[in-house]
């Protein structure tokens, strides 16, 4: 893949604005369509991009295992530490309303947190599954 | 068109042109979520279901090679059961309400109070997010759960194999 040049110079046009549309995706789920699995689905699929046309290892110098794995772990503790929140404060498991001063804004911090716990383990999820799938045998693009 | 993909697909002895033709098949799915108002579920089509399950088939592809070997007896038992199968779903589509009928029980049940309530109770105007994030929001836990135990799931059977190969002799 080293010598398709319109290919890498396109990857590195797009990538950042890829990576722009799913923060986008993620924090104007609120208004719009979208959310965090899709934002995390499409978060996985820019660094899956950018494995394809720079190779697996340059991925994984950006991304790697260590994180990815954590990630995975992470964003399930954080959707289910946002329920544990909300019971410290006093409400029922996963309610959002004693999070912040009035109820509305203790639902926008709730669903904030939790959209960015299942962002977290979805993108975390999919890129495992990409580096497991891809680095198996000999390297998949990097020869 | 989608049942041109769909015959294409079973058709297709070559694997890789069965992967390319499923990715048509999602956009095109995906068209057909935006044209039904279902937006998030089309962008999730669009890039799990077009997007990385394209990626991860072609990778498998890479490591099991492309052609698929003929079979060895004709399949018209399997091909009998699922044209029963198929049978009694368009029989069961018989006993849903009309498309789009106001109506019917889904729309009358707790709908009404999430598109009334849902922007003055959580002041997020997004209802499809409302719901998912905050009313069902055991449901998705249960969801994000079940993704993370896919991915530990495919964690433990692939590194077991790569550990294995690191203990033979080279």
């Amino acid at each position: 893949m080293r010598r398709f040049l319109v290919l890498r110079v396109v990857g590195k046009l797009l990538i950042p604005f890829m990576l722009l549309f799913a923060l986008y995706v993620q924090f104007h789920g609120d208004f719009g369509p979208g959310g965090g699995f899709q934002a995390g689905v499409i978060g996985a699929a820019v660094i899956i991009f950018y494995a394809l046309i720079f190779g697996l290892p340059a991925a994984r110098r950006v991304v790697p295992d260590a994180v990815v794995e954590s990630m995975v772990g992470l964003g399930v503790l954080l959707y289910a530490g946002v329920g544990v929140a909300g019971l410290v404060l006093g409400g029922n498991y996963l309610d959002y309303f004693v999070l912040g001063s009035d109820p509305v804004s203790g639902q926008h911090r709730g669903i904030f947190w939790v959209e960015a716990g299942v962002a977290i383990t979805v993108s975390g999820v999919m890129l495992k599954i990409f580096y497991m799938f891809a680095g198996r045998g000999r390297s998949l693009e990097d020869e | 068109m989608m049942a041109a993909t769909v015959l294409a697909i079973a058709v297709q002895r070559n694997l890789y042109s069965v992967v390319v033709l499923a990715g048509i098949y999602s956009f095109l799915m995906a068209t057909v979520l935006v044209a039904l108002d279902a937006v998030d579920v089309a962008m999730t089509e669009a890039s799990v279901g077009a997007g990385i399950s394209t990626v991860l088939l072609l990778g498998a592809l890479y490591l099991c090679g492309g052609e698929e070997i003929k079979p060895v007896s004709r399949p018209w038992l399997p091909l009998a059961v699922a044209a029963v199968i198929a049978g009694a779903l368009v029989y069961g589509t018989l006993g849903l309400p009309a498309f789009s009928d106001a109506t019917a029980p889904i729309h009358v049940h707790v709908v009404p109070r999430y598109l009334n309530e849902a922007l003055r109770e959580t002041g997020i105007p997004n209802v499809v997010t409302a719901v998912l994030a905050s009313y069902r929001g055991y449901d998705t836990l249960g969801e994000t759960t079940v993704v993370f135990t896919a991915g530990a799931g495919v964690i433990a059977l692939l590194r077991r194999v790569r550990r294995r190969r690191d203990g033979e002799p080279r």
